[in-house]
């Protein structure tokens, strides 16, 4: 019986602290960010799907067709191709798709490309209806930023 | 008075019942098919094989770099511990010295993932209980861990984040500053979650003397980390065979002294503050130097190799066998959780329903890594 009480009493002690502490939560800040009403800044490290890269001097991408990000992605979702040029020393790049569907984020391409062609996008907003939604060309894009 | 369908049942009547693959206190797609003699567990299988993604088998067909993103999506919460344990495994076999720096980055996140995943379990552990507040407590500091660490390293969850050789990315003074400031924040916020839950008489009630596995158990089952550790037995792989730089920190193994649900609660919340001892004094002796060892390619001899490191909730093993190539012949991945579900059938005999969630949360599993 005594068992019984003394449970009672540490009981109600140990929620009577408990909600102490919801209460200093109560009027402590507030830490919940109201998406999508507020967003908060994506930090610049985010590692979103790739992009090409608009080189500022030249006005259009660094690529030099070297195919060692698609060696390198383990997923296989990168596809690259060029073609020799007249007058133009090198490959010049024709095609560069990512089928993000595939892609594991894990940043092996960018750390491949010797003359950082290729970074990650700071976007996250990127819901679709559609598989083929997610097919970039990544080409298209930045000549459409250029 | 018995009713017509209890008399054409009979008074030996038994139930079997499905618990999962999609219930909530499962934690990820496990199925436990009961069999229920009115609210008592009596017999018990577990099902697995619904996350099934054979990694194993993604590690023979790819070079060794492309497995790194893989280590992640196995132990979704101790992704960071569970690539240490792979670039660990590619460095031993090729021999490859890591930079000093390197390691002690790896020590300093290696922890923090540790902690954030120690929250997430004593959070969802409280949650099964019937518990909502202390979850959003515990996601609000994890939510400090995350953010660091994704300044970092780019990523929340699934870091990719260690590279054979070292780690894909300096830290800054930023990152060392914020880290400081966590270990303040979570040696202030202890006290609270000891008030909130610890000593929170409900949480005690239906904590204490359930799920008992005493020292003779955890050993025939195999188990490692803290549900091993709750048993009194104070195996950490940190300790016994220091991989990394472990050997150069102090810090304590904490140890249960019954066995029961409750005490491999207590461990994992010590280890918390045991882990932020050892991120404090890597902080303390961070050397400046370069993260990355030169060799940038690294070439597998042929032969076999293994390497073990204390994840989040055990002791995990990668076993390659090479070939000379540089892709696996063949890896073998021995994952904690594994193990620690084993004993789930003998421990949840004859208990309670309800019992038997607190028994299953305490183990702390995760499925995807049991599946692989
Ligand atoms: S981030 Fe990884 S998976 Fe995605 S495209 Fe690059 S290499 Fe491939
Ligand atoms: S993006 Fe970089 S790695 Fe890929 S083909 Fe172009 S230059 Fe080579």
């Amino acid at each position: 019986m005594s068992g019984y009480f003394s449970d009672l009493i540490t009981g109600s002690k140990s929620l009577l602290v408990g909600l102490g502490v919801t209460l200093k939560a109560l009027v402590s800040p507030v830490v919940t960010v109201q998406y999508p009403r507020e967003k908060i800044d994506v930090s610049p490290a985010f590692r979103g799907h790739i992009d090409l890269m608009k080189d500022e001097t030249t006005g259009t991408h660094r690529c030099i067709v070297c195919l060692s990000c698609m060696k390198a992605c383990p997923c296989q979702c990168i596809t690259v191709e060029g073609e020799k040029q007249e007058g133009v020393k090198g490959k010049v790049l024709t095609l560069f798709t990512l089928d993000f569907t595939k892609c594991s984020l894990c940043g092996l391409c960018v750390e491949s490309c010797k003359p950082h062609a290729i970074d990650f996008s700071d976007e996250y907003e990127l819901a679709g209806f559609s598989r083929e939604e997610f097919f970039y060309d990544l080409l298209k894009r930045v000549k459409e930023r250029a | 008075m018995a009713t017509k369908l209890e008399r054409m049942a009979g008074s030996k009547h038994r139930f079997l019942l499905n618990m999962g693959p999609q219930h909530p206190s499962t934690h990820g797609v496990l199925r436990v098919v009961l069999e229920m003699d009115g609210e008592y567990a009596m017999e018990l299988d577990p099902v697995l094989g619904y996350g099934h993604r054979m990694h194993e088998k993604m590690a023979e067909v790819r070079p060794t770099s492309g497995f790194y993103p893989n280590t992640a999506r196995m132990d979704y919460l101790g992704a960071i511990l569970f690539s240490h344990g792979y670039v660990g495994l590619l460095e031993r076999m090729a021999g490859v010295e890591v930079p000093e720096r390197a390691e002690y980055i790896r020590v300093i996140t290696a922890e923090l993932n540790r902690i954030s995943s120690h929250l997430v379990g004593i959070g969802a552990y409280v949650l099964d209980l019937g518990a909502f507040t202390p979850i959003l407590y515990a996601f609000d500091d994890r939510e400090k861990i995350l953010d660091i660490l994704e300044a970092i390293t780019g990523s929340r969850l699934t870091y990719c984040y260690f590279r054979a050789g070292g780690v894909s990315r300096d830290i800054d003074d930023t990152f060392i500053r914020r880290t400081r400031e966590f270990i303040d924040r979570m040696r202030n916020r202890m006290p609270m979650y000891h008030d909130l839950v610890t000593d929170n008489i409900i949480f005690l009630k239906r904590t204490k003397e359930i799920g008992l596995i005493d020292r003779d158990m955890a050993i025939r089952y195999g188990l490692t980390g803290p549900v091993l550790r709750g048993s009194g037995i104070a195996y950490d792989v940190r300790k016994s065979e220091p991989y990394s730089i472990y050997d150069r920190f102090d810090f304590e193994i904490p140890t249960g002294e019954n066995g029961d649900s409750f005490d491999r609660y207590l461990v994992r919340m010590e280890e918390i503050v045991q882990s932020l001892r050892i991120i404090e004094q890597a902080l303390d002796a961070l050397p400046d130097g370069p993260v990355m060892a030169k060799t940038k390619k690294i070439k597998l001899p042929a032969g076999e190799c293994n390497y073990t490191v204390e994840a989040a909730r055990g002791s995990l093993s990668y076993y390659l066998v090479g070939d000379g190539s540089d892709t696996p012949y063949r890896l073998k991945i021995r994952v904690p959780s594994y193990a620690n579900l084993s004993p789930l059938p003998e421990l949840c005999r004859g208990i309670l329903l309800s019992d038997l969630v607190t028994a299953m949360g305490s183990l702390d599993l995760v499925i995807p890594e049991i599946d692989r």
